[in-house]
């Protein structure tokens, strides 16, 4: 079983984030089960979203305390909210930044995760160029494809057009791939020099 | 059609399929999102002529319910928690009149302290109204539910609560297959009420009665729910056959072929459950679930043969009466055979906090260390309860309990 | 041989009786066709003005929709003395189901013919004062905004009758209930409390809303018939004296309805989408002393030394509603 935790705030689509990724591995024939934090909701506060991928029947409905991959929509949570808790030593780590990641000040446990398992995304400013609002969540759906291969970009896209209209979801599925391109080619750039 | 759907899309799109005629709406969470769903539809005309009326409370929407039922048409409504406490004398008022209303139940707790997480409170609270009360485990079985419901609750003049837990399944995306508009045709027929208001034949419905007859129109109340426990099953049987899909009946056994200790209980955590007893029976335990899928009419016969060959019987459920224990343990312990199991009671889940597979499995141990009290709550932190007791102690004027234990938690940190 | 004189205006009307009248104007009860929606056999008491009302406005209604009408009963003396087990004095199609939700029972009943494709059949919802201006004003407030189908219809009593007299949102200042006893220096109901709901219904700017009493029951059939002619949520109030809850004799039920009117102190008026487009004026006017001296849960205003400062603030509130609706009699 795959699991995802995504962290954000109200407004930013941190629930229809894990919705999408469900969908788009559902396309795959797998099973998946997506869920939010189960908060009031408010635009701005600390909101999680969780996403289970699994090739069995998944029956458990607990939160997801040790996810394979936690997706930060917002890292000024990061002082607040203990993003990484649980996270698999294996695990991915996926943030939304136009900086580098070493000047976040992530905690220990992300320093410590695989080579090529942690990356930014600046997928803010990718969603005001594609989408024309700041909704990061579907540019990071496009990254976190690309960084986990968990998910391939092509079912993401045929969720995205099962959601949106034709219009929206064609702009959704260029932040996506333009994301997703972003992270293929710094994974590429980054492993150069050992291959 | 298999397809991922959030639970109450999922609900909502089955009871469209159900042809409701009057379908009335009070937003309440974690209900909100199947009201709007079956709203955009009506609006769309999708379901014409079914009409969708936004009332101003709860009390009203299982009022014109009644209304809308008693007038001859397939009525719905949907609602959770305080909803269903500020409705609860028309709750009772429906299943007195005979009236099979459908309403699903998306089970929160109940206030004070408010909170707007998933428990069954809200369903206990009503469990002697007269409704047959049903148990979703999944999404799919929250949707294929309510088709049942349409069927038993029209058949039998009763209205039907299709409990589901809140958030945990309503707001939960998983594989749904919709049932064809075809199948619940052929599966649900026109209704045919009973007793209709009528110009053309006009009838007294919901006349005053005293100690003369009150007690033989209650029992005949309680036959109907008897006459329940026979077509439940049987409508789910039917059911799988033209589904292909175990929804529905009294109670889902697991694993109960050899086991010797098995947990009984409702609702979205029995999958949890399952987990946690395939863990316990690699590592060799004979263990088994009961899921009580109906609980009223309570399945007595059902239960105490699932139990026959139990030792242990250990109840995991997200309600307790205050001052006594469990709630559904209590029937269990009426319906528990002869043979007399050693009966466990753990409070779990209360106010949505969650119940893990490690949780479940540390259950288990304990009942077979011989450590598990007759009554328990899960994850309790007696810590912070004695520190509130002190304080209460040590000052008359120690202040709302509720907010001092908040505090208390918020210095400490996390609650587990 | 004593000489008798005829006090024409004791039916409310410039007739004698109904016998003058033509056909069309007579009153549905002249008619053998009725239906006696609310037949004889029923428990209320003697001169129970409820009784009469509820008997005039659905055989009105009954006839209005021919025969095409659903009632809904709140809790109440209505539904307690129309249905002793197992009786009922319902002709008509009719549910009761709980004291405060009759308003929406009423919408679901006429959404669920909407949906049947019954667009003929008409529904009715009933209540005393309790069920309309304290229990059931939620619901019925509900109803109002959603402008649903329902010609809703309370017959005050000023109190609640059926429990045993006490007090409700309709009592007048002043009067004895149960709960509010003739003690004190402020004997009674207190002054400045209570609902006016024919005005709060006609801020929700519903197709009709309109009073009347048991003192002119053509007036009463004529505005139910009115009523009948719109769709959307109508407000019918209707004045029904109580002998028991107002300690008046079981023959004065007619006459103090008549005096409530005359005197200005229950206003009698219709008003369509939110203005008052009719008033009954009043003939003969009189003060309220002589409404309030024949009933008993007034007594305190007269006893010994009285209380004349307290009738001259019931005045007042008399002559308020003269002064708001134009009821003053015309010139002679």
């Amino acid at each position: 079983m795959f699991q995802v935790r995504i962290h954000g705030r109200g407004g930013q689509g941190v629930v229809t984030a894990a919705e999408l990724l469900a969908v788009a591995a559902f396309d795959q024939g797998r099973h998946a089960q997506a869920f939010p934090s189960f908060g009031s909701e408010r635009t701005g506060a600390p909101v999680v979203s969780y996403c289970r991928i699994d090739d069995h029947e998944i029956r458990t409905r607990e939160p997801i305390d040790a996810p394979d991959a936690v997706i930060v929509q917002d890292v000024t949570l990061v002082h607040h909210v203990d993003l990484f808790g649980g996270l698999s030593p294996s695990g991915y780590v996926l943030v939304n930044t136009s900086l580098p990641l070493d000047e976040l000040g992530l905690d220990g446990r992300v320093g410590v995760l695989p080579d090529g398992h942690v990356a930014g995304c600046p997928a803010t400013e990718l969603a005001l160029a594609h989408v024309g609002r700041a909704v990061p969540n579907v540019p990071l759906l496009g990254a976190f494809c690309a960084l986990t291969g968990e998910v391939p970009l092509g079912a993401l896209a045929r969720a995205l057009r099962h959601r949106f209209t034709p219009e929206v979801a064609e702009r959704n599925v260029a932040a996506a791939s333009a994301a997703f391109g972003l992270v293929t080619d710094h994974e590429e750039a980054h492993r150069a020099p050992t291959a | 059609m298999l397809q991922q759907l959030e639970g109450s899309r999922a609900v909502a799109e089955t009871v469209a399929r159900c042809r409701p005629e009057v379908v009335c709406a009070y937003p309440i969470s974690p209900q909100t999102h199947i009201i709007e769903a079956i709203g955009a539809m009506v609006k769309d005309g999708r379901l014409a002529p079914c009409e969708f009326i936004n009332v101003e409370s709860e009390y009203a929407a299982m009022s014109v319910s009644i209304g809308a039922s008693a007038a001859g048409a397939r009525t719905y409504t949907a609602t959770a928690s305080q909803g269903l406490l500020f409705m609860i004398e028309a709750v009772y008022n429906a299943a007195g009149l005979g009236l099979p209303v459908v309403m699903t139940l998306a089970n929160r707790a109940i206030g004070a302290p408010i909170n707007i997480w998933n428990d069954h409170s809200d369903a206990m609270a009503v469990r002697d109204a007269g409704w047959i009360q049903l148990f979703a485990e999944t999404n799919q079985e929250a949707a294929d539910l309510h088709v049942q419901a349409f069927r038993l609750a029209e058949a039998l003049s009763v209205p039907v609560m299709v409990c589901m837990d809140g958030f945990i399944l309503t707001h939960a995306v998983e594989a749904v297959d919709l049932i064809d508009q075809a199948v619940v045709d052929s599966f649900l027929p026109p209704y045919e009420p009973r007793q209709v208001l009528d110009p053309d034949d006009p009838v007294s419905i919901g006349a005053m009665v005293g100690p003369e007859a009150f007690e033989e129109v209650r029992y005949l109340a309680h036959l109907r729910q008897l006459d329940a426990l026979e077509l439940i099953p049987s409508v789910a049987e039917e059911f799988a056959a033209l589904t292909g899909r175990a929804s529905g009946g009294l109670v889902h056994p697991y694993r109960l072929e050899d086991a010797e200790t098995v947990i009984v209980a409702m609702g979205s955590v029995l999958g949890t459950i399952k987990d946690a007893v395939d863990a316990r029976r690699e590592a060799g335990e004979r263990v088994g679930v009961l899921g009580v899928a109906a609980f009223r009419p309570f399945p007595v016969a059902a239960v105490s043969d699932a139990l026959s060959g139990a030792r242990r019987v250990i109840v995991v459920e997200k309600a307790f009466s205050l001052g006594m224990g469990g709630v559904l343990a209590t029937d269990v312990a009426t319906a528990s055979p002869a043979s007399g199991p050693d009966l466990a009671t753990v409070v779990a889940g209360l106010g949505g906090r969650p119940i893990t597979r490690r949780d479940v499995e540390g259950i288990l141990e304990r009942s077979a260390r011989g450590t598990l009290p007759r009554l328990s709550f899960l994850n309790l932190d007696e810590d912070v309860v004695a520190r509130e007791r002190a304080r209460m102690a040590a000052s008359r004027r120690s202040g709302p309990f509720a907010e001092n234990v908040l505090r208390d938690v918020a210095a400490g940190g996390a609650h587990r | 041989m004593t000489e008798t004189r005829v006090h024409f205006y004791q039916v409310g009307s410039f007739a004698v009786g109904n016998r003058l009248l033509s056909d069309a104007d007579r009153t549905v009860q002249a008619s053998q066709e009725r239906t006696n929606s609310l037949d004889a056999g029923h428990r209320a008491c003697q001169g129970c003005g409820e009784a009469l009302g509820a008997r005039y406005a659905l055989d009105a209604a009954m006839r209005a929709t021919e025969g095409r009408l659903v009632a809904v009963n709140a809790t109440g003396c209505l539904e307690v003395f129309s249905t002793p087990f197992p009786e009922t004095s319902w002709r008509i199609a009719w549910l009761h189901s709980l004291f405060g939700n009759a308003p929406a029972v009423a919408t679901g009943v006429a959404a669920a013919m909407r949906a049947k494709g019954r667009d003929d059949v008409r529904v009715v919802g009933q209540a005393g004062d309790g069920g309309t201006v304290d229990i059931g004003f939620g619901a019925l407030s509900g109803m109002f905004e959603r402008n649903d189908d329902v010609l809703f219809i309370c017959y005050d009593n000023e109190g609640y009758m059926n429990t045993g007299v006490q007090r409700s949102a309709a009592t007048p200042p002043t009067a004895r209930t149960a709960t509010s006893e003739a003690r004190g220096p402020d004997p009674g109901n207190v002054f400045g409390q209570g609902k006016d709901l024919p005005r709060i219904a006609m801020a929700h700017d519903i197709p009709y809303v309109a009073t009347a009493t048991v003192a002119d029951l053509h007036d009463l059939e004529r505005k139910v018939e009115r009523a009948m002619t719109f769709h959307g949520a109508r407000y019918l109030h209707v004045l029904v004296p109580c002998p028991l809850g107002w300690g008046a004799a079981s023959a004065d039920t007619v006459r103090l309805a008549r005096l409530a009117a005359e005197s200005g102190f229950f206003p009698v008026f219709e008003a369509e989408h939110g203005v008052v487009t009719g008033v009954r004026r009043i003939r003969r006017r009189v003060g309220v002393e002589e409404y309030l001296r024949p009933q008993r849960r007034f007594a305190h205003l007269f006893a010994g030394e009285g209380r004349p400062d307290l009738v001259a603030r019931l005045q007042a509130l008399a002559d308020a509603n003269v002064e708001r609706y134009g009821l003053a009699p015309e010139e002679e």
